[in-house]
């Protein structure tokens, strides 16, 4: 198990690495040159060519990628080029944000969409199977904004329940700020609901069909038991993978959503960064989205081993 | 529970199961009867489609959601099983029935450890509550030694005869008064099998449980039951005391079972196997008459039109045959005509080189290193699955190749073929050296060394039709046009015994015989010197076997090609083989012609594989005691004799720490590598079986 452990999070310093190299090598690519997006098309050539050695543009590029990567790791992310403000603070309250989002959305997702695949696999071709995956598909076809706004306008305009603006202001506690993310919170459940509990349906039903359920039965456990007790812990295993996916675009693939919404999270930062060609903040955003994914699929490798002795003992 | 109600037993009467809705579903049993009393051992025996697994499933009242009781009765201790409700039938599961599957493996949940299903087995509801110490001793009953690390094991973490034990002791636990064992030994070593017969004969002999045996072997059936019913397309066809079906078998199919299976002792030239042509009728297309007319010798016309009821054909004998009294008699034969005999299979002069020879073969599987080895400085490993491998197979005949699993067999043929070349010696096609690798080899050697594999299943693409498939060695490997190659698949199909319209159908719309006899014909398609079969007879029924091996007999002597035949299944070797080669952990132990291999002196474990295999014969047992352990890892292969861990001749510390001598017979054909010399070995020799009382 510790080999296992170990060899995980090596993996994952090397899937951040690259992934590094590879968020730095593509922003370097981008066109435009950033002195001249910072200073204007009025600036004479002295001040760009000024305004590039300080900050650093005219060394090459690996000098360049080694002094990002080290700063990075140390904590200094460098400033915004928008903004001109120091990039870390903003980014983490940002990802602070995107986090409590995240953690929220799942907190409802997971529990309910396992259920429904459940209750759906039990009742294969019956009606609630049927009614599960017509409802499931017919909110999955929507897109984000149609689902966020009629939300808004039932439960804030209609009801007045909930605001339908979610701009939280930075230092609110998650209590406090509870309110405001319950909307964008249904709105991305929603979404990941369906795909989640068609999977577990489908996990659930090839479980069944497995001899070991028919051992259980024949020695006289209860349907239930068999369920909870022998059909789940083996069924879950690709439903893991696939929230653990989810968790990487729920932390910064909400763009839509989060837009809505006016919500600060970090999808609304990078749409920000990449209006303004705001090259430090773009990296700093990638990267720290990549690492909270890469951590997202190392705790699922780890869930799977602790479900599956294949896995933890081989 | 009383004695009395007790004394029942199992009771089926008339049982009717269909698949699917309606009166008119397909009927998998038709109004069958079964007893079992306490105490007593029924086999159930039948080709696939018989019905005998849809029997057993239906007693334990398991069938799967599209099949349906239609009619008829079971019941145990003379409660009504079919009347049951769900709560009834939990009861009766915990108490009452208990299955042993045939696959332990997948009808153990992988996620949970051994010791937790087995107290799940004891208590249900709280599996955490049940008594450890009754578990422990039911784990030593079955022959775990070391109950305490076999709990605390996952189930992937045992070997196939371990799992097996398992799951005996998992349906014991209930102290059931029926248990129903499905085909419990079909995927195991000959070894194994025999150690877990052996087992069950004991666990049984003396209580008063009821024990309902499927089986498709013959063999197993003869060694442990007391009863046998025979079912052929979801009818009850013959039942009888297991001797005397043996003895005299009245119903043609009983006949015909029997003559299907090749038997130790006797070879294709002193007895060819006499398989039952056609193929069991689907429940969807049944005769009008006897279900078994269209493929039975003895059938005349009132057969093919009124369906014969089951008669008594003397105490505890039934029936279900018009002419039975006839072929009590001997007036009409219910065997099946033999095949004819062509001509002797071509001398082969002496100075012929022979059809492959390997030369000190050794293949190694290097064990993966990863970064933290490799940063700790620590060498890659290597498993040696083939250490020395001399072989021949001679011209236009036959090596049979055995071994248990693990042995060796499949690397060997896969060094041949070139799949996973051989990382050291030679092997000679015809004297000329063949290059290691498939990749490597040019065509002309591909058309000449062919290979079938055990499943044809996967062996043939589902979306290429049979004369697709069959045409491409005639287009790709002899370079012919498409017309001509159209006539050759003809042909070839025809040879072996299927009609050329076979070359439009689809690998799905075939028998498992049929799939079976296109991989021959498309190994045969090039017109190979060399053929290997890797369990290619494996896995199908008795009657398809024998049809195959005669097919394989007949077309070696049509085509002079010499074949490399691996199989588990020793009596099938010695049928089939000219030579036979015994391979244990990657050396062998034993070679020469069949007739000097099968015969004294045996190298030790020659003898016991022998020993192992179950008789077709209730008079007979085997004289001693199965082989005990298992074929150790090949990572920690005994510095001395591979063997020794295991040999009931061991001598002491020669076997463990030499690596025994070869010795060769007058002729220099006959090799054995051990450390007892050879005379020594002929005196040591007794009689693989005894007989005994039935």
């Amino acid at each position: 198990m510790t080999r296992y452990l170990l060899r995980r999070v090596g993996f994952l310093a090397l899937t951040v690495l690259l992934t590094s190299m590879l968020v730095f090598a593509v922003t370097q690519l981008l066109p435009g040159d950033p002195a001249r997006i910072i200073l204007g098309r009025e600036a004479g050539p002295a001040a760009l060519a000024q305004l590039r050695e300080e900050l650093g543009l005219d060394r090459s590029v690996p000098v360049q990628y080694l002094d990002w990567l080290g700063g990075f790791m140390t904590g200094d992310w460098g400033d915004s080029y928008g903004t001109g403000q120091a990039i870390r603070p903003l980014v983490t309250e940002r990802l602070g944000n995107s986090l409590r989002l995240a953690g929220l959305t799942l907190l409802v997702a997971v529990p309910l969409a396992l259920l429904l695949g459940i209750v759906a696999a039990v009742n294969a071709e019956r009606w609630p199977d049927t009614l599960i995956s017509v409802g499931s598909l017919a909110v999955v076809g929507l897109p984000e904004f149609v689902t966020g706004l009629v939300l808004i306008q039932l439960f804030s305009f209609q009801l007045g329940w909930l605001p339908a603006n979610a701009s939280i202001p930075a230092g609110t506690g998650f209590v406090a700020a509870l309110p405001q993310l319950i909307l964008p919170a249904l709105t991305a459940t929603l979404v990941m609901l369906a795909y989640v509990a068609r999977l577990t349906r489908a996990s659930v039903l090839e479980e069944l069909q497995r001899p070991y359920v028919r051992t259980a039965r024949l020695k006289g456990v209860t349907g239930r038991s068999v369920l909870l007790r022998h059909v789940l812990r083996n069924a879950l295993l690709p439903a893991i993978t696939v929230i653990a996916i989810s968790f990487g675009w729920l932390i910064s693939g909400l763009i839509v959503v989060e837009n809505v919404f006016n919500y600060p999270g970090l999808g609304r930062l990078m749409t920000f960064a990449i209006d303004r060609r705001d090259l430090p903040l773009m990296q700093s955003i990638t990267l720290v989205a990549v690492v909270a994914f890469a951590l997202a699929n190392l705790i699922a490798d780890l869930l799977y081993a602790a479900l599956d002795p294949r896995i933890r003992l081989s | 529970m009383s004695a009395e109600r007790r004394g029942a037993g199992l009771e089926v009467e008339g049982l009717t199961v269909r698949y699917g809705d309606g009166p008119d579903a397909p009927a998998a049993i038709r109004d069958v009867d079964l007893q079992v009393a306490p105490g007593e051992t029924v086999g159930l025996v039948g080709e696939s489609g018989s019905g005998k697994t849809t029997l057993a499933l239906a007693v334990l009242r398991a069938l799967p959601e599209a099949g349906r009781v239609d009619g008829g009765r079971i019941s145990l201790a003379g409660d009504d099983l079919l009347a049951m409700d769900a709560r009834a039938l939990r009861e009766l599961w915990r108490h009452r029935i208990k299955l042993v599957p045939q696959n332990p493996l997948p009808s153990m949940n992988p996620a949970h450890t051994v010791g937790h299903q087995l107290a799940e087995s004891l208590s249900p509801d709280r599996p955490g509550r049940a008594d450890r110490e009754r578990i422990d001793a039911m784990l030593d009953a079955v022959g775990l030694a070391d109950p305490g690390r076999i709990r605390r094991s996952y189930p992937f973490e045992l070997s196939g005869g371990q799992q097996q034990r398992v799951m005996i002791a998992m349906a014991l636990l209930g102290e059931p008064e029926l248990l129903v064992m499905d085909e419990p030994t079909t995927n195991l070593d000959v070894t194994t099998e025999a150690a877990i017969l052996e087992l069950v004969r004991g666990l049984v002999r003396g209580s008063d449980t009821a024990v309902l045996y499927v089986s498709h072997s013959l063999g197993v059936v003869s060694q442990l039951c007391d009863r046998v019913e025979v079912l052929y397309a979801g009818e009850l066809v013959e039942c009888a005391p297991v001797d005397e079906l043996y003895d005299a078998p009245r119903h043609p199919y009983t006949v015909g079972l029997l003559d299907s299976v090749p038997l130790l002792g006797r070879t294709k030239t002193d007895a060819p196997l006499r398989p039952i042509p056609g193929r069991i009728p689907d429940p969807t297309e049944l005769p009008p008459g006897c279900v078994f007319a269209p493929r039975c010798p003895a059938a005349e016309e009132a057969c093919r039109t009124a369906r014969p009821a089951l008669e008594s054909a003397g105490p505890n004998r039934l029936v279900a045959c018009r002419r039975w009294r006839e072929i009590a008699d001997g007036d009409v034969s219910a065997r099946q005509p033999a095949p004819g005999h062509a001509e002797e299979a071509l001398e082969v002069a002496a100075g012929d080189a022979p059809a492959l020879s390997a030369i000190g073969i050794e293949k190694r599987f290097e064990t993966r290193r990863g970064l933290m080895d490799r940063l700790r400085g620590r060498e890659a490993g290597a498993v040696k699955a083939l250490r020395g491998v001399d072989l021949e197979v001679r011209q236009g005949r036959t090596l049979g190749l055995v071994g248990e699993s693990g042995s060796g067999k499949s690397t060997l043929a896969r060094a041949v073929i070139g799949l996973e070349p051989a990382s050291d010696g030679t092997f000679e096609l015809l004297g000329v050296p063949l290059t290691r690798r498939l990749e490597r080899r040019d065509r002309e050697v591909i058309r000449r060394l062919q290979m079938v594999f055990q499943s044809s299943d996967e062996a043939l693409n589902p979306h290429r039709s049979v004369g697709a498939t069959l045409r491409r060695p005639f287009m790709h490997l002899a370079g012919l046009d498409r017309a001509e190659a159209d006539r050759r698949v003809a042909r070839l199909l025809e040879s072996v015994n299927l009609t050329a319209d076979y070359a439009a159908r689809m690998p799905d719309q075939l028998s498992g015989g049929e799939k079976q006899r296109v991989t021959v014909a498309r190994a045969f398609a090039s017109d190979p010197e060399l053929i290997l079969f890797d369990e290619s007879v494996s896995g199908l029924d008795v009657s398809v076997q024998a049809s195959l091996l005669n097919l394989l007999d007949e077309l070696q002597r049509e085509r002079h090609a010499s074949y490399l035949f691996i199989s588990h299944d020793l009596a099938v070797v010695a049928h089939l083989a000219d030579d036979v080669a015994v391979l244990y952990l990657g050396q062998v132990m034993e070679s020469g012609p069949a007739g000097t291999v099968l015969a004294p002196p045996y190298h030790p474990y020659t003898e016991a594989l022998l020993a192992a295999v179950p008789r077709i014969d209730p008079h007979v047992a085997a004289a001693r005691p199965p082989l005990e352990g298992e074929v150790p890892s090949p990572r920690d292969v005994p510095p001395g004799c591979p063997f020794a861990t295991r040999c009931p001749r061991v001598l002491g510390a020669v076997c463990h720490d030499e690596p025994p001598p070869v010795t060769v017979d007058e002729d220099g054909r006959h090799r054995i590598r051990c450390h007892i010399p050879r005379d020594e070995l002929l005196e040591l020799q007794e009689p693989l079986v005894e007989r005994v009382a039935t």
